[in-house]
């Protein structure tokens, strides 16, 4: 072997234990992707394999003019900004909470973490059973206490669905944020609260001036990363309400998924899909930005 | 005085609430549990009782007796198994490639990895049934475990690179030196090294795989139908019997619950890369 060869050889190495993962991620990843975008050109329907017109952008101005379409979507943005805010909210205050030092803390950090670890359907599952009208608990114990004199059909009434949904949703995402911030707050140092207990600072200002400033980087990265998930997400939804009651609980991959799956409608269904990835393409961009800064190090 | 004072308000201020978020996070599942352990006539009465007057195993049994579930679970097992073995078997290669060598497209083929775990999974649904139906590959093993051994592939990459990077690189250059080629560094230093960042990594895959729904429900049929998709098609076939649910819920979630507990601050280190300095 001559020594021209021999180093090539060193240069392509890191290729060689590149090259599986590339290639299979390329063969399940972005083959599918650009059948996707293929597909929602043409007329594709499952159950009429042989006759798949080409139709340009059809799907998409038919998706224009598609009512259930702008329902979905405003439901999506309902779905995102609560679930994703509520998380927040209450993954930031169990965060602050298990920060303190108090005897039980290490087992209440853990145990927070429970909803996480559950697979989508039986947290969905899970909670169909406590919105249950007659043997749900969430009515029964509602009427216990005094707030409802009757049973209230939490997840098929159209008012109250989507809120019903959002409620689960919350609780399986919101320990992500406590664990995300929790790390955080253990990384602020302590001579910055010294430093500001001298000044005199309340507890309120070093909240303020200390603990959320020294976070904003952990916040913003775990808020677009869970925007992300939560806007792709449909399980959830799907086993509680299957969209209903009428497109009242439809999100924009929910209604991506069902004229998918249950109408047959293939080109239609990846229209819908490609318009969803191209709205989140500006989250995912600014995620991966933050991400890919701790690259080089 | 003072001091009892003081330790009263921290009681009121800290304990109280965290206990009630304990309880928020905890009360679904031990709702869960608790119905699982009521008999038939107990699950449909009402008003509904709290705690089972009589506490019985007999869903749990009715699951195994007359249902299909104990089939799901070993699918299950095989499919989640199988996807860690993928994905193991990809990722650590390409996560020494990142973590051992500077290479051009280097920072470019790691955020790809980072890029396509972001895609809607609506998006790579479709065209995936199609393309399993076309290889004759739906209601295989093959087909699941290649779903979700990809879709953690991305991932289990960056966590793994990031616990390689954590491994001083002098070790493997003092093992060249004293004559190891690269292969027996990797298999005799770098490896043993890695095993807690590939214990971490197998288990978030398995979680992950076991956990997963839409690829399962959209590429299995009867044959390798796994837990997830049984425990919905429950639904219908039974016209909802929440004992069954129940005792099966609690079944599948055990498990997963013990392994996430395992690795839940190295997985969370490892998604808020970037953000939180591991």
């Amino acid at each position: 072997m001559t020594l021209a060869s021999s180093r090539l050889a060193a240069r392509l190495q890191p290729y060689f234990f590149l090259a599986p993962a590339l290639l299979v991620t390329v063969c399940i990843v972005f083959y599918p992707v650009v059948q996707t975008a293929t597909m929602s050109l043409y007329d594709f329907i499952l159950y009429r394999p042989r006759n798949v017109p080409f139709v340009g952008f059809g799907n998409y101005v038919r998706l224009w003019n598609d009512e259930a379409f702008w329902i979905s979507l405003g439901n999506s943005v309902i779905w995102v900004v609560l679930a994703v805010g509520l998380q927040f909210l209450l993954g930031f205050a169990a965060a602050l909470l298990l920060n303190e030092s108090f005897f039980w803390r290490s087992v209440a950090r853990a145990v927070v973490i429970v909803p996480w670890a559950l697979p989508s359907v039986i947290i969905a599952l899970m909670w169909t059973w406590m919105y249950d009208f007659n043997l749900g608990v969430i009515n029964d114990a509602l009427m216990r206490l005094g707030f409802i004199s009757e049973p209230y059909p939490w997840l098929a009434s159209p008012d109250t669905a989507l809120y019903a949904v959002i409620l689960t949703l919350t609780w399986q995402g919101f320990p992500f944020f406590a664990v995300a911030i929790l790390a955080g707050l253990q990384a602020i140092p302590a001579e910055l609260y010294e430093a500001a207990e001298i000044d005199g600072a309340t507890r309120w200002q070093m909240l303020w001036r200390v603990t959320i400033p020294s976070l904003a980087g952990v916040i913003a990265t775990a808020l677009l990363l869970r925007t992300i998930w939560v806007a792709n997400s449909l399980d959830v939804i799907l086993v509680m309400t299957g969209g209903g009651p009428g497109y009242t609980t439809h999100t924009l991959p929910l209604y991506a998924f069902l004229r998918a799956q249950q109408g047959m409608e293939y080109g239609y269904g990846a229209a819908l899909a490609v318009v969803l990835t191209i709205m989140l393409l500006s989250v995912v961009a600014a995620y991966v930005a933050r991400a890919a800064r701790g690259v080089d190090r | 005085m003072i001091e009892r004072r003081s330790r009263l308000r921290r009681f009121l201020e800290i304990e109280v609430p965290v206990l009630a978020i304990v309880a928020f996070a905890l009360a679904p599942y031990a709702w869960m549990v608790l119905t699982s352990l009521k008999p038939q006539s107990e699950v449909t009465q009402t008003p509904i009782t709290y705690l089972p007057a009589a506490p019985t195993l007999e869903h749990y049994a009715e699951l195994f007796q007359r249902t299909s579930f104990g089939g799901n679970l070993v699918n299950s097992l095989i499919v989640a198994c199988g996807a860690v073995a993928l994905a193991l078997a990809l990722s650590v290669p390409a996560a020494y490639a990142f973590s051992r060598f500077r290479f051009a497209g280097r920072k470019v083929l790691l955020v790809q990895f980072l890029v396509i775990n972001m895609f809607p999974i609506v998006l790579l649904i479709i065209p995936l049934f199609v393309l399993m139906r076309q290889l004759g590959l739906l209601d295989t093993y093959v087909a699941l475990i290649a779903g979700h051994g990809t879709f953690t592939i991305p991932f289990a990459v960056w966590m793994m690179t990031s616990y390689m990077n954590g491994i001083p690189a002098e070790l493997d250059e003092a093992a060249m030196i004293d004559g190891c080629s690269r292969l027996q560094t990797i298999r005799r230093v770098v490896l043993p090294l890695a095993a807690p960042g590939i214990v971490t990594t197998a288990i978030y895959v398995f979680v992950t795989s076991w956990n997963e729904y839409l690829f399962a429900m959209m590429l299995s049929g009867n044959t390798v139908r796994t837990v997830t998709v049984a425990l919905q098609s429950f639904i219908g076939e039974f016209t909802i019997q929440w004992g069954l649910l129940t005792a099966g819920g609690t079944l599948v979630a055990l498990p997963v619950t013990i392994l996430f507990l395992l690795v839940q601050r190295r997985l969370v280190g490892g998604l808020t890369a970037g953000a939180v300095k591991t």
